[in-house]
């Protein structure tokens, strides 16, 4: 079966933007290569350098002093459900071409779609999370053009009756761009389905079509036109895959697609009405990238602004292109694509009922906005706060350590320091490190009654990190146990004095640094484990002592 | 609010203009239960009989194999099929699968309710061993992966497919002369249409080519050839079978139906195709009742079996426009059915006419976009181009027939921006006004009653090059669709034409999901009509004994 689609095909767009051939096709080329493609232009994009850097930064501050620019996105977050949005093929990234396909997802005649309800539990999911008002009742649509990839001929998607409208979004901004609280709105989310892939060879001659992705679920969200820098934009698309991995609802990775952000772009004089020309951004495969080509964006429609050139901003299609770190032009909308829109005949209303809805409301996990407030009433800076709640696994580690030993301040520090330290360093995720935070309050707990000591405890937890095991039974194996007994320190320490007698003269005689050299000597000998206070404490009664 | 949409009359009109049959003819065929012969046929009356349930009692009893109630149809296929053409493929595994039932009855195995009948199968329906081309060029020699559910079902239930019948492209058009592979005769005059888009399939069991098939009805496809080829169609309630496996034509329209030579094969055909399947969302979880207790023997009959029933008859399909024969027939049935102990009055459903424009309308902008996925990439008939575009052109281009083009241009047009609420919209709202019309007068009648077309069977090439002549002909059926009912389509009399007669059926439309009483009353009005034998000449020499 799967033969029959390799059919060698020469690909040229059809419709609506028949004559923009080389632009359609790179792009499609990169999204299709997006693993390598993408890699390489993390490479790049980790080091741009300061200067640029501040360069532009400081271009668009002063463009942002004349004008106002007005930010829409629109966003693809592609579900992880188990099955497709409407046949019951199991989908996973990267899988061998046509191997995930079946006669529904690969529009044979006579197929028909059959919803698959997690695609609803999803998407009421999200509309509650970004504080949408839900349709109870909405329906499906076809959205109609011809695209290889396209198997049907038309995309299952929603129109009029989106299943959620009407919310917003909250963002703490970072630190080092200023911060500040922020509030976005949401247009609308609704329920579609992804479209296939289309492979072009080497040389350009044929292409092929894979259908993997056709009919994976996707949730369109639009935002308002409420951002005013590339920052916001960013932290936007940042707060939605935070609120997307929290939810559990899509893994939210923009390498693989799964995260997909086209951003709208038009700036106004400050002070006019009404808006500008808008341009469509697409091939956003990072955040980053997302702010750089937007500032870069604003720039440029300044400066046709200030050149009197206002004019020349049309109503376009524009590709980031990372290597020149510029967008340019993919393709111009002659006038709006025409879909044929109309209600989907094969499925029938989706119907939500009250108890649905509320089953799923009381059923949400903490999100991220909640959780940064609840840090923040615990009385961590935002620094903490946005550290710890940006990333759920982090977040999560956190909540399951102070959940037993409920200092916050230490286990904040011990995450953001040690911990921190060391995922950067092994690039792992706080998933992929063998320290439970069970373990973690162990340890703390285990500082804080003093059985052992600060440092020993920095040992220690490079130890659980790496081969896991527990705090107690890493105590016992290596006889970590601290020495608080004044009575055992004493005698190390008159040990020490003994085995130093020409030390000890030389410190008698005024030589008071000293007393490190013997506080050294005593844990030395203590193999680390003596309590360092109390050392302190009776070796300056014993070296003072009169002899 | 919709007096602009069309005028009633017009449709009406178009159909006078195009040279009526019978124009100078007005012989009155009643259906009267005393009755004799009619002239043309000189078989001794003799009432229809459950074919399903006469093989499965002479099989089950071993009083003849399956392989020889097998070899009979075949040998009549062999012999008609030369000069009916109602077949695309003939499957070649029918002896064997005869031969499998005989052994699994000699194993005392279960073999179905359906074992050993011969199904023929309307070529827009999925076979996955046989090719299914709904019709088309673009999907010349196409065989798909799976078989339809009421073709899955068919085979759980023992029967035999015996082959794919010929349509109407995609099931667009009411000739069957649509095809793009052959023109296929009306077992009762070889010069007629056998209707469509149907044909094959109501040619087929007209001719006992087969014992019994599936067509589909988007807007009469079922019941319109059943009443050119003088048997008995079955348009379900929408939602009653599953639409998996059905080339999709016009989504929210589109039912898979049943023709047979008797009520009871209908019914029992019916029976083992129906139910809710998990792969198509539109069909229906309610309950299936037995269909089949209906089937009462006429023995058991009191004198007025259908006593109490109330019958409306739609005032609007017995005026002009409508061959008068064709009402003589209906008006015979009617009264037949008053003898049988029914209230019969007229009821008027006034946006009747309403309903064919708004049909037209739905249906081309529902095809234009199932009909996109005929694109040449991954299957059927390619043009081999250098450019996408050209490749998308050419393989459409070449692969759809001129009917198939029209609803597909009519249909993108009525959805393009600018137009969708002038159109599509607003047939939408006129498909509420019909659904409307009918819930009312079906609260106050038990069935409506209506011709099944204005006309019995044309010849062929007459409406060819005259669409709206042809799309004018689907009066009867389209507002059924339109409102999801089911309808049942039976033989009640014939119109005379030059040489021969020409049999023309009469339509009982139901309650939603109600087949049943459409089939008990189906039932009682064909085991009670005397006089009447619906074999055509083609073959009722064999029948004759």
């Amino acid at each position: 079966m799967a033969l029959t689609l390799f059919r060698g095909i020469q690909t040229r767009p059809l419709l609506p933007y028949s004559y923009a051939f080389s632009a359609r096709k790179h792009v499609i080329f990169c999204s299709m290569q997006s693993t390598q493609a993408e890699t390489s232009m993390r490479t790049k994009q980790q080091a741009p350098s300061n200067f640029t850097e501040t360069a532009r930064a400081k271009a668009v501050e002063k463009v942002l002093k004349d004008y106002e620019a007005i930010i829409g996105i629109e966003t693809h977050v592609q579900l992880a459900t188990t099955t497709k949005a409407f046949c019951s093929c199991a989908y996973s990234y990267g899988s061998q071409p046509n191997s995930c396909v079946c006669p529904v997802c690969m529009g044979l005649p006579g197929a028909l779609p059959v919803l698959n309800s997690k695609v609803i539990k999803c998407a009421v999911m999200l509309g509650l999370a970004l504080n949408c008002e839900l349709s109870l009742s909405s329906k499906f649509d076809r959205k109609q053009y011809f695209y290889p990839d396209l198997p049907k001929g038309y995309q299952i998607s929603q129109f009029d009756v989106p299943i959620a409208t009407n919310g917003f979004i909250d963002v703490d901004l970072p630190l080092e761009f200023g911060g500040g609280h922020r509030r976005f709105g949401i247009t609308r989310v609704h329920m579609e389905e992804d479209a296939g892939k289309l492979l072009h060879t080497g040389s350009g001659s044929y292409s092929q079509v894979d259908l993997n992705r056709a009919g994976v679920p996707l949730i369109e969200i639009v935002s308002e036109p409420d951002m005013r820098t590339g920052i916001e934009a960013a932290e936007y698309a940042a707060e939605l895959q935070r609120v997307v991995r929290y939810l559990g609802v899509s893994n939210g990775n923009m390498q693989e697609g799964s995260l997909r952000c086209d951003v709208n772009v038009s700036i106004r004089p400050i002070g006019q009405l009404e808006f500008g020309t808008k341009v469509e951004i697409k091939n956003l495969n990072s955040f980053s990238a997302m702010s750089r080509a937007i500032d870069f964006e604003i720039a440029r429609q300044a400066e046709l602004y200030n050149q009197g050139q206002a004019d020349e901003i049309v109503q376009e299609t524009r590709l980031w292109e990372e290597g020149g770190q510029k967008t340019v032009t993919m393709r111009k909308k002659e006038g709006l694509a025409d879909y044929r829109y109309f209600p989907e005949p094969d499925l029938p209303e989706v119907v939500l009922t009250e108890e649905y809805v509320n089953g799923i409301r009381d059923s949400l996990p903490e999100l991220p906005e909640m959780k940064r407030r609840r840090y923040e009433e615990m009385g961590l800076t935002m620094q903490d706060v946005l550290f710890l709640a940006n990333d759920v696994n982090v977040a999560e580690f956190f909540d399951a350590t102070i959940a037993k030993v409920p200092d916050i301040k230490l286990a904040a520090n011990w995450i953001m320091g040690d911990i921190a330290a060391y995922m950067k360093n092994e690039k792992l995720s706080i998933n992929e490190i063998k320290l439970s935070p069970q373990e973690l309050s162990e340890l703390i707990a285990s500082i804080k009654s003093g059985t052992i000591s600060g440092k020993i405890g920095k040992e220690i937890l490079l130890e659980l990190m790496e081969k896991g095991g527990t705090v107690k039974g890493l105590i016992e194996e290596k006889d970590l146990v601290q020495i608080v007994d004044p009575v055992e320190i004493e005698k190390i320490i008159d040990k020490v004095i003994a085995n130093n007698p020409k030390q000890l003269e030389q410190y008698r005689g005024g030589k008071t640094k000293l007393q490190g050299f013997f506080a050294g000597q005593v844990m030395k000998e203590s193999k680390g484990k003596a309590n360092p206070g109390l050392v302190n404490k009776i070796l300056i009664e014993k070296l003072n002592a009169k002899s | 609010m919709l007096s602009s949409v069309q005028n009633p009359r017009t449709l009406l009109l178009h159909c006078r203009r195009s040279k009526p049959l019978h124009h100078h003819y007005h012989h009155r065929h009643y259906a009267k239960p005393i009755h004799a012969t009619p002239l043309s046929h000189p078989i001794s009356a003799s009432l229809p009989t459950s074919q399903i349930q006469t093989i499965q009692k002479s099989i089950l009893s071993r009083e003849k194999t399956t392989r020889q109630f097998a070899e009979e149809f075949l040998n009549r296929l062999r012999l008609t099929e030369p000069h009916v053409k109602s077949f695309l493929h003939v499957s070649e595994t029918v002896l064997d699968e005869a031969d499998e039932i005989d052994r699994k009855i000699d194993r005392n195995e279960d073999v179905g309710p359906l074992a050993g009948v011969l199904v023929a199968v309307k070529d827009n329906i999925c076979t996955a061993d046989m090719p299914s081309t709904a019709g088309s060029k673009i999907l010349e020699n196409y065989r798909p992966p799976f078989d339809a559910t009421a073709v899955k079902k068919l085979k759980e239930s023992g029967a035999i497919i015996v082959g794919k019948t010929n349509l109407d492209e995609f099931g667009m058009g009411s000739t069957t002369e649509g095809s793009a592979y052959q023109v296929t005769a009306n077992p009762w005059n070889l010069e007629c249409v056998p209707g469509g888009s149907s044909g094959g399939s109501a040619a087929a069991v007209s001719a006992r080519q087969c014992v019994v098939s599936l067509g589909s009805d988007t807007g009469g496809s079922v019941r319109q050839p059943a009443s050119f080829c003088g048997v008995v169609g079955l348009k379900p309630t929408y939602g009653r079978v599953s639409r998996y496996g059905l080339v999709a034509y016009a989504s929210s329209l589109d039912v898979i139906g049943c023709f047979g030579s008797s009520v009871a094969d209908a019914g029992i055909l019916l029976q083992s195709i129906c139910g809710h399947d998990k792969l198509d969302a539109t069909s229906s979880k309610r309950e299936v009742n037995d269909f089949t207790s209906q089937f009462i023997s006429k023995d058991y009959f009191e004198s007025q079996p259908l006593k109490g029933l109330r019958v409306g008859v739609i005032s609007e399909t017995l005026g002009d426009g409508v061959d008068q024969e064709v009402v003589s027939s209906i008006r015979g049935a009617v009264s037949h059915l008053e003898e049988l102990g029914c209230t019969v009055t007229e009821v008027s459903l006034p946006s009747f006419s309403l309903g064919l424009p708004a049909y037209y309308v739905l249906a081309s902008s529902e095809s234009s976009s199932n009909l996109s996925r005929y694109d040449g990439v991954r299957y059927g008939n390619q043009m081999v181009s250098d450019e996408l575009s050209s490749l998308y052109g050419g393989s459409r281009a070449n692969g759809f027939g001129p009917e198939v083009k029209r609803r597909i241009l009519m249909g993108t047009y009525a959805l393009s921006a600018g137009y969708y609420d002038a159109y599509y919209k607003r047939a939408q709202q006129v498909r509420t006004l019909v659904q409307k019309s009918f819930k009312a007068a079906l609260d106050s009648h038990d069935i409506l009653i209506s011709p099944a077309a204005p006309s019995a069977a044309y010849k062929i090439g007459e409406k060819k090059n005259d669409p709206l002549a042809m799309y004018a002909g689907d009066i009867m059926t389209v507002n059924v669709n339109l409102a999801g009912l089911p309808a049942l389509v039976l033989p009640c009399g014939f119109v005379k034409e030059s040489s021969s007669s020409l049999p023309v059926g009469f339509q009982m439309i139901g309650a939603a999901f109600d087949e049943e009483k459409l089939l008990r009353v189906g039932h009682i009005f064909e085991q009670t009509l005397q006089g009447y034998s619906f074999i055509p000449p083609l073959i009722a020499d064999e029948f004759k004994s």
